[in-house]
């Protein structure tokens, strides 16, 4: 059915985006003509500046909003054909700003969801025992504490378990290391790289750094002015000449050039 | 010293008078927040409904309370017996802060709190009951006191209309030019908003979440 070539073709895609495009009620365009596809385990970076689309574009895909042209599809089915609740139970979502219910303990927090869903109580505490251990916290450190007692990093990792809690196929992640210093940021990538592996979702994660989309992401969406610039393997992005794209790898690579000299000898 | 063997004498009267008036104010303050929370809510969730609903609360806040009671004397089933009437005019006097604060407390709930409960599939009545509405608890709450508070004052007027309460003895008081009399009303008056005021910042305290 579709003409240009699709990486993703031999895999199923999970997640889609045909022809989508966002209009604010003012009429402001932030996303415009979108198309690419999400292949079942495979994580997708949407990398651009503030203000590309890159949240409008994750937040279609859980229907926090709908598109004004075209669709997307979850699993094959069109984001408006789906039941909103269901859909948003079936993704998780991790945003910056986490969004702890500041009147919920950590164990009360994480364990939200699968008490909606009328998960009998044994199952429930241990499965946020799971989920606060697969984090790297402490579980009965931690259960009893509220978001205000705990640091960034732990309050992100808390946001991690929770999107996990009911073991959601799909993962949307916006920024999600955004918040917290360069240093647990860089632990806390670590440790989700690994956790990655681990659990084999499909991801989209939205992120402005390039460090992070090539070390967590098979492929590179890169967004500029609500469109589409390209969509790269790590490999292909480095060496890109697309002005946009070079632009991130100069960037990047000076960067990295300070690191070296920075090294000790 | 004569006033304390005043209120010793007058003891079973003013005892009478204060249940009256407690019982004029509670049901005023049931009536007014069983309406005035659901406006607060309708109004935090749909703004262009604010501006009427507040606009509405506003208005009857500054009708002089004497006149509001006149307005309300032709109306027919309310004007027929002054408790009524009095209940009414309290009512709208209470609503007011009790809308405005529990807006307020809506609309306050942290941006990305929502965003997250909306993301992870609570509908919007999960949302209201087991996000905003507890963690506005304490600004819904703060207003429920400050109305309290203003509609134990104003029902003293209610014994101009023959709804009785406190204000009995400082209408009669002030008719007999006699300072015992209006004290016996204006003291029991001003210690009820006192402990009706001090009993729910109590229990606005043990409603705010725990921060360190």
């Amino acid at each position: 059915m579709k003409a240009e070539p699709d990486r993703v073709t031999s895999r199923e895609s999970v997640i889609e985006f045909r022809n989508t495009g966002y209009r604010l009620p003012n009429g402001q365009t932030l996303l415009e003509n979108v198309s690419l596809k999400v292949g079942r385990g495979e994580t997708l970076a949407l990398l651009g500046r503030s203000g590309a689309g890159k949240s409008t574009a994750l937040r279609l895909i859980n229907r926090l909003l709908e598109p004004s042209d075209g669709e997307v599809l979850v699993e094959g089915k069109s984001t408006r054909s789906w039941d909103a609740i269901a859909l948003r139970r079936h993704i998780g979502y991790v945003i910056q700003e986490i969004g702890l219910f500041p009147h919920y303990t950590i164990e009360q927090n994480v364990s939200l969801v699968p008490r909606l869903e009328g998960w009998p109580a044994e199952r429930t505490r241990a499965r946020v025992s799971e989920l606060l251990d697969l984090v790297g916290l402490d579980a009965p450190r931690f259960a009893k504490r509220y978001p205000h007692q705990l640091s960034g990093g732990q309050r992100q990792r808390v946001g991690i378990a929770r999107a996990l809690s009911i073991d959601p196929p799909i993962l949307l992640m916006d920024e999600p290391f955004g918040s917290v210093d360069p240093l647990t940021t860089g632990e806390l990538l670590k440790e989700f790289q690994q956790l990655q592996r681990r659990l084999q979702k499909t991801i989209v994660i939205v992120t402005h750094d390039v460090d992070e989309s090539l070390m967590l992401a098979a492929r590179i969406a890169l967004l500029d002015a609500g469109k589409l610039t390209g969509i790269y393997s790590a490999k292909e992005f480095l060496v890109a000449r697309e002005p946009m794209a070079a632009a991130y790898v100069a960037n990047f690579r000076m960067y990295e050039e300070a690191e070296r000299k920075n090294e000790p000898h | 010293m004569n006033l304390i063997n005043f209120f010793i004498r007058h003891q079973r009267e003013i005892v009478q008078a204060t249940l009256e008036h407690v019982w004029l104010v509670g049901i005023a303050m049931l009536l007014a927040v069983a309406i005035g929370i659901p406006l607060g809510i309708i109004a935090a969730r749909h703004p262009w409904l604010s501006k009427p609903i507040l606009g509405g609360a506003n208005i009857a806040e500054t009708i002089p309370s004497l006149a509001l009671f006149g307005f309300l004397l032709p109306v027919p089933w309310l004007g027929e017996r002054a408790d009524r009437l009095v209940i009414t005019a309290l009512t709208l006097y209470a609503l007011l802060p009790i809308i405005r604060n529990t807006s307020a407390g809506i609309s306050g709930v942290d941006a990305a709190v929502r965003e997250a409960a909306r993301g992870m599939g609570m509908t919007e009545n999960q949302i209201l009951f087991q996000v905003e509405l507890p963690l506005s608890a304490p600004t819904i709450l703060a207003g429920v006191r400050v109305a309290t508070v203003l509609t134990i004052g104003i029902a003293t007027i209610a014994a101009a209309v023959g709804a009785g309460g406190l204000g009995e003895f400082i209408f009669r008081g002030l008719a007999m030019v006699n300072d015992q009399l209006i004290l016996a009303g204006a003291i029991p008056a001003a210690a009820l908003a006192l402990l009706a005021d001090f009993i729910l910042s109590l229990l606005e305290n043990r409603l705010r979440p725990a921060r360190s």
